[in-house]
């Protein structure tokens, strides 16, 4: 039996009405438990299906689903097994898979589940064939995969960020073999530099997840305004369809409406904050800081006016508002329908925004919508921040980075506290593995080579 | 002539010696082999066992009921710890050994064993009938038969020793080298290489002036290797530190048209760990000084070795360039260093018992597998003699994992990646390191020895026993004793640690860095009179499982998990050709490697973690 607990998104990438997160392992049901607020799941029998709502640490409602609870032996994997049936947005259910990374559950190898369910005795011989070749065939496409991913300069930094780990190791493994020759070491100072350079890169390749998943899942794209700016409106002319506004549950982060759109292969996923200030009119204040947390997570803005009752000057007081960077900008001056001459130099000249990032349009009537979406292309292509730039966008190098920048947590508190080297190498190591399992693992090999290359060593 | 022996070691230096007395204590019937009764355990270069990494190692030796730490502790001239301002893990025995008494000391110990004889002579060939080793051929043409027979031949075949121009055949300074049994390997499909390695000159210490170098002291309470109730050292002798200077890096360089190294004379590789005077000063050009040990011989003779000036260059210059060393002036030489190449057969022919893959019931141990050290030859040489006994009673081989010792890492290395340069061992080899501690061995390694039945060993388990007992009650006494903070803030302030505030238990006081028992029990009248029962080895042992639990339960965790792919076993007769889905770098490797486990076969160069999925599911349940 295995001793640890895997994750993984059982349902294929992309939309769908409900997705599903699968946990297998030991530990499935009670770090589950931990966060599934609804029935209690650890004393919930086998078999069954429970509601309730996922939230993370910060007790942030993440999303309200149904976990499906199976006891070993009678699962998949012949494992305790916990599967959550969320909604189908791949920013949710990414979010709820990184929540378990956190608490120690492993992403799952590609098929891993199935091997499990192999030697755990629940397939046959034939079946297991079937499997291996499986494997080996999502191994070569999981690879080709990442090679596509690393083409932003991912493999170059991790690359890098290796060389440099193998710097350090080295020089604490310098000191520990080689303590009694007659080398110099490095001093604690520099060691917490190098470390804290490392680290840095490690989390700002973190960081880079959530601008990963843009590209991956779709570009965030607030649309955002006043009430009965229109924005509902819009977002149905942006769709082309008649949606149902789901904007009346309150509390939770899928208070918004999500859609994504595709325009020329680009996935956008608009986020319609309409329901947010139309339904806490009362509390204006909670909804402009909604709005803002939305505009903040986001890639593009899409700032509608109604120009009936908007002048420039109110546009440029709203906007100074929200804080928006206006490359990422794109003002609507809606309903032209009804002012067919709306002066759209006075706005421009009022808020400074750049002339081709404001629009007339109207989207009762679809006019200019097509030139919104060219728009929207536009932005994405001249977005330096979405190009480029190195981006994590799989969740097993989120898994590999985050648990590496915990191992190079410990070690800056060893450092801090005068722990001696060979504890700190040994959190040293479990930061290269844990980076070796995007890149292909750091032998000790590698770090005589560096010592010997390094340093003048033997009597 | 002869009986039918259970076991032939051919070899009787470092790696032979433990082989023929690892088998005679499992009970087999042994014969040791040898070209010169007189050179039996030679310290054919530092007379100093143990280090880094390789102090750890002789301490596993002796936990497993090998000699190497008992015969060093009866001889030694001089003791330290090493690392001793490290870690645990990092803390390493190191002695200096009188050169003569060593060898008297093991060729005595081996004597008193009745179940080895002793044969003196050159092997020359090996008996094999049907892929089966059967026995040995001496050079005046007897037979030898045996059951099994296991190799320790060091630099003896076809040894070739270079001092500058100059080159002859010799395993030793002095000694012949030995031919014949490459050849033979070779007929029988073994791939043989060539490696290299050196020594430094030998000087006359009448002839030194030390007030010009450093004094190195023995520890003041000096330890030991063995956990038997060999004695402590009571006297000491001083080792010394000088150094080379430009002027001595001048001169050498005026040899360097006529050294073996550089103008290719020399094809084997040498340790880049170990390198020659001559390579350290070629390589690292920038460096204007290097340090050089001065460390005698024994406790009768003023022969001294130069630690750090090994060299094959001309013995005109290295003598010349010697005496440009600080307290050097005078020196007179009794010989110069030298280079030996000599035949290896690259590990990966052997399986992880160190038996070969092509000829059953052949062992091979030390040097032959490309190593170097006294340490990792007699562990060899143990683990070989443990096996070879094994398969003359047909029981399973004998395997250490790598978290269970050095020992293990050191055989798992060599037979699953092979090696480029003479393979020394280093504590960071070793992902395991702070499970593999010193203070520890006997705990790790007594009771697998003593249940597979290495004789000799009663005393030694009750003495695991009592100090695993004695840890269990210093480690309740610590949990449960309450600290005033009047008894220890003088102290805690004094070395910088924040004091207390209110009583807190022992533990949590030790928990803190820079706290250690020795130190802290002075302060603390109960704790004193307690450790008082104890002997300073379980106070450590007590003291490091307390303080660094942490980091021992996450290691403990790493070794579970990987050890459950070392449970899964590959069948001997697996035909990686039919398995499609593995690479075929992966599968190539695999047939030559044929690793017994998936964990064995993760550590294979060139075996990815998809190669392992595959197998995972090939292997089945």
């Amino acid at each position: 039996m295995h001793s640890d607990t895997i994750i993984a998104i059982a349902t294929g990438p992309g939309q769908g009405a409900i997705g599903v997160i699968r946990l297998s392992g030991p530990k499935a049901i009670s770090i589950c438990d931990e966060f599934f607020f609804g029935r209690n799941l650890v004393k919930a029998e086998g078999n069954t299906v429970h509601y309730g709502k996922i939230k993370n640490e910060d007790d942030e409602i993440l999303d309200e689903c149904l976990a499906t609870l199976f006891r070993a032996p009678r699962s998949y994997t012949k494992e305790d097994i916990v599967e959550l049936s969320c909604h189908g947005s791949p920013f949710i259910l990414s979010e709820i898979v990184q929540l378990f990374i956190r608490q120690g559950v492993r992403q799952a190898q590609p098929g891993e589940f199935t091997m499990r369910a192999f030697l755990n005795g629940q397939l046959d011989l034939a079946q297991a064939e079937a499997v291996s070749d499986l494997i080996a065939s999502e191994n070569k496409a999981a690879h080709s995969i990442a090679m596509q991913q690393m083409r932003g300069g991912f493999s170059d930094q991790i690359k890098d960020l290796r060389e440099q780990l193998i710097h350090f190791a080295s020089m604490i493994e310098l000191e520990l073999d080689f303590g009694e020759e007659d080398v110099e070491f490095a001093n604690r100072n520099d060691l917490t530099e190098l470390v804290g350079k490392i680290q840095r890169l490690v989390l700002e390749l973190l960081h880079s997840f959530k601008l990963g998943n843009v590209i991956k899942n779709g570009v965030t794209t607030v649309i955002a305004g006043k009430p009965n700016a229109g924005k509902s409106t819009l977002l149905n002319a942006l769709l082309n369809e008649e949606r149902a506004i789901v904007s009346n549950i309150p509390g939770t982060t899928r208070d918004t409406i999500e859609e994504v759109l595709n325009v020329k292969g680009i996935p956008f996923r608009l986020v319609d904050t309409a329901g947010i200030r139309e339904a806490t009119d009362t509390i204006e204040a909670i909804g402009v800081t909604r709005t803002k947390e939305k505009i903040e997570q986001s890639s593009i803005v899409i700032y509608l006016i109604d120009t009936s009752n908007t002048s420039p000057n109110m546009l440029w007081q709203e906007l100074s508002e929200l804080n928006v960077h206006p490359d990422q900008l794109v003002v609507i001056l809606n309903k032209m329908d009804l002012n067919p001459y709306t002066d759209i130099a006075s706005y421009q000249k009022e808020t400074l925004i750049k002339s081709d990032h404001i629009i007339s349009a109207s989207a009762l009537n679809k006019m200019n919508v097509p030139y919104i979406k060219d728009k929207l292309y536009e932005l994405v292509l001249a977005d330096q921040s979405l190009q480029g730039q190195t981006v994590v966008s799989n969740h097993r190098h989120y898994d590999a980075l985050f648990h590496t920048n915990e191992a190079l947590d410990r070690v800056v508190i060893g450092i801090n506290d005068g722990v001696s080297s060979d504890f700190i190498a040994m959190d040293i190591r479990s930061a290269s593995h844990h980076l070796g399992e995007i890149t292909g693992d750091i032998s000790t090999d590698d770090l005589l080579e560096k010592i010997f290359s390094s340093f003048c060593i033997g009597k | 002539m002869f009986p039918e022996y259970d076991v032939i070691v051919v070899g009787a230096g470092h790696a032979g010696c433990e082989a023929a007395v690892a088998a005679a204590n499992m009970g087999s019937r042994v014969l040791l082999a040898t070209m010169n009764m007189n050179t039996i355990a030679q310290m054919s270069c530092n007379p100093a066992m143990g280090g880094v990494a390789k102090g750890q190692i002789v301490r596993e030796i002796d936990a497993l009921g090998g000699y190497s730490g008992i015969v060093t502790d009866h001889t030694m001239v001089q003791f330290r710890m090493l690392n001793k301002s490290k870690g645990p893990a990092m803390w390493s025995p190191r002695a200096q050994s009188d050169r003569m008494l060593f060898a008297a000391k093991w060729r005595k110990m081996l004597e008193e064993n009745a179940l080895i004889d002793f044969w003196q002579e050159m092997i020359s060939g090996l008996i094999v009938e049907g892929n089966v080793c059967k026995g040995v051929m001496t050079g005046i043409g007897l037979e030898i038969r045996s059951k099994s027979v296991v190799l320790t031949n060091g630099t003896f075949l076809n040894g070739l020793i270079h001092i500058g121009e100059k080159q002859f055949g010799g395993g030793r300074a002095g000694e012949r080298a030995s031919t014949g049994i490459t050849e033979q390997l070779v007929g029988l499909g073994f791939e043989a290489g060539r490696m290299k390695t050196g020594t430094p000159p030998r000087v006359d210490g009448r002839t030194l002036d030390y007030s010009k170098m450093e004094l190195q002291p023995g520890d003041e309470n000096p330890s030991k290797f063995s956990f038997s109730d060999t004695p402590q050292a009571k006297k000491q002798l001083p080792c010394h530190v000088t150094y080379t200077n430009p002027d001595v890096h001048e001169y050498l360089k005026t040899g360097f048209d006529r050294s073996p190294m550089f103008n290719g004379r020399i094809r084997g590789l040498g340790p880049r760990y170990c390198p020659s005077i001559e390579d350290k000063i070629d390589r690292f050009a920038d460096k204007d000084r290097h340090q050089l040990f001065v460390e005698p011989e024994g406790w009768d003779t003023c022969e001294i070795y130069v630690n750090g000036f090994s060299s094959s260059l001309p013995e005109d210059v290295q003598f010349n360039a010697l005496r440009k060393v600080a307290g050097f002036e005078n020196m007179k030489m009794f010989r110069p260093g030298y280079a030996i190449e000599y035949d290896f057969f690259q590990p990966t022919q052997l399986y992880n018992s160190l038996e070969t893959k092509l000829v059953k019931s052949l062992f091979f141990a030390g040097q032959i597998n490309g190593t170097t050290g006294y340490e990792e030859a007699a562990c060899q040489g143990l683990m070989a003699g443990i096996n070879a006994h094994q398969s003359v009673q047909e029981k399973e081989a004998f395997v250490l994992k790598r978290s269970d010792a050095y020992i293990g890492v050191l055989i798992d290395d060599l037979v699953n990646k092979g090696t480029k340069e003479p393979y020394r061992m280093f504590t960071s080899r070793a992902e395991y390191r702070i499970l593999l501690r010193q203070d520890n061995a006997d705990i790790r390694l007594t009771p697998i020895a003593q249940e597979l039945g290495m004789n000799h060993l009663e005393n030694r388990i009750q003495r695991v026993e009592q100090k695993l007992t004695n840890q269990e009650e210093i480690s309740k006494f610590v949990h449960n004793l309450s600290v005033k903070p009047e008894e220890v803030n003088d102290y805690l302030n004094e070395i910088g640690s924040a004091p207390l505030k209110q009583q807190v238990k022992l533990a949590s006081v030790l928990s803190r860095p820079h706290i250690n028992l020795p130190e802290i029990r002075s302060h603390i009248t109960a704790l004193d009179q307690k450790l008082n029962d104890y002997d300073e080895e379980t106070i450590l042992l007590s003291e490091v499982s307390l303080k660094y639990s942490g980091y021992i339960k996450r290691e403990q965790e790493l070794v579970e998990k990987m050890n459950r792919l070392e449970e899964v076993k590959l069948k001997d007769d697996m035909i990686y050709d039919d398995i499609q889905s593995l690479s075929s770098e992966a599968r190539e490797k695999l047939k030559q490697i044929r690793p017994k486990t998936i964990g064995q076969a993760s550590r294979i160069s060139g075996v990815s973690p998809s190669d392992i999925s595959v197998l995972l599911i090939q292997v089945g349940r």
